[in-house]
């Protein structure tokens, strides 16, 4: 029997395509905020586990090293039209969930790093991963009351950014400023999709 | 053992990340990935027939997912309106794949899959908010 896991299976219905974008950042930069602020329902929570698979240990070693990692996630859903949905995954900015990383940004459209300026260094890691991954992304500088400003171009010095990447200002609790936030993502995620060599047709 | 309690937080075994082991363990019979590989979190599920109590082998979870997809939803939100951990659900839609209850779709998993139009549909949506 056939799996139904092609397309054509689903002929009965016409699916939407389904997109991922992925919010990043340190622990309290507003993730869930800006999840919550522009989806059409409050942010939904999933749990992924990661069951340790036992790479290279011995017999001794691997009764104790199965550990089960989790990471609880956010995330918020945006219809668009009868065509697409949109999905924005909250993902937390530590190393150690890389794995569910790995498996996020594998067909993401694209990534928003939000810097929080009262610690800057928490958003860091994820620059460092998308940048390495190529995943197009976008910082978006969340303004928490009392922390000192900077200018934008001091954050992408910091961050040592490379002139192409956009870094913008954003109130992640408004529903417009984290609409604008989504929008310059998703133009930034074009052009470079655009100016990807491998994007040129095929009789090249 | 194949059915859950009507309360299902007084059998859950939490470990120090609040990560459920026990129960959805037990759900998918030790499985932990379904027979065709990983499905991605925004695979979109939907519901190609309806299923009688008396399907073998299907529990409670399984009938649930059925219901619920009768509007194509992904695998994340099924998730959380199961309250299950997203690999135990990717597990029981395996069985319901594999008895033609319910139909994935996969999203692309590379973004140069994505046309251009894709990303001119999603501003005008987002800017249209
Ligand atoms: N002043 C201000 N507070 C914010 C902003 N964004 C988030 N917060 C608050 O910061 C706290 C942490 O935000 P949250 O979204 O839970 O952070 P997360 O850990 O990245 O998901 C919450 O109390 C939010 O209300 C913002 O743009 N400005
Ligand atoms: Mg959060």
């Amino acid at each position: 029997m056939d799996s139904g896991r092609s397309n054509r299976d689903v002929g009965r219905v016409k699916l939407p395509t389904a997109i991922k974008i992925l919010i990043a950042g340190g622990f309290g930069a507003g993730k869930t905020t800006m999840v919550g602020s522009v989806s059409e329902t409050r942010p939904l929570r999933t749990e992924e586990t990661l069951t340790d698979r036992g790479v290279g240990v011995d017999d001794l070693a691997g009764v104790e090293a199965k550990k089960t990692t989790t990471v609880a996630m956010d995330f918020g859903r945006i219809s668009i039209g009868d065509a697409h949905v949109l999905y924005l995954f909250g993902t937390p900015g530590q190393e150690r969930f890389w794995f569910v990383w790995d498996e996020l940004a594998l067909g993401a459209m694209g990534a928003v790093v939000i810097a929080d300026t009262r610690r800057l260094a928490d958003c860091f890691p994820s620059v460092d991963y998308f940048e390495r991954r190529g995943t197009p992304f976008v910082v978006a500088v969340n303004c928490f009351e009392g922390a000192t400003r900077f200018d934008l171009d001091e954050i992408r010095m910091a961050l040592d950014l490379s002139p192409d990447i956009p870094v913008v200002l954003c109130d992640a609790r408004q529903k417009e400023s984290s609409k604008k936030v989504l929008v310059t993502l998703v133009e930034h995620a074009m052009e470079t999709r655009a100016s990807t060599p491998a994007q040129a047709p095929a009789t090249r | 053992m194949t059915s859950l309690s009507d309360d299902p937080a007084d059998e859950q075994w939490l470990d120090d990340q609040a990560g459920r082991i026990v129960r959805p363990y037990v759900m998918t019979r030790g499985r932990t990935q379904p027979s065709g590989g990983k499905i991605d979190l925004i695979t979109l599920v939907v519901t190609m027939k309806s299923v009688t109590s008396a399907e073998p082998g299907l529990g409670p979870e399984h009938h649930t997912i059925v219901k619920l997809c009768e509007r194509p939803l992904s695998v994340a939100e099924i998730a959380a309106h199961l309250d299950l951990p997203a690999g135990t659900v990717r597990v029981l839609l395996g069985d319901l794949v594999d008895r033609g209850f319910v139909a994935i779709q996969e999203p692309a998993r590379e973004m140069d899959v994505l046309d251009l139009e894709t990303y001119k549909a999603v501003l005008n949506g987002l800017r249209t908010l």
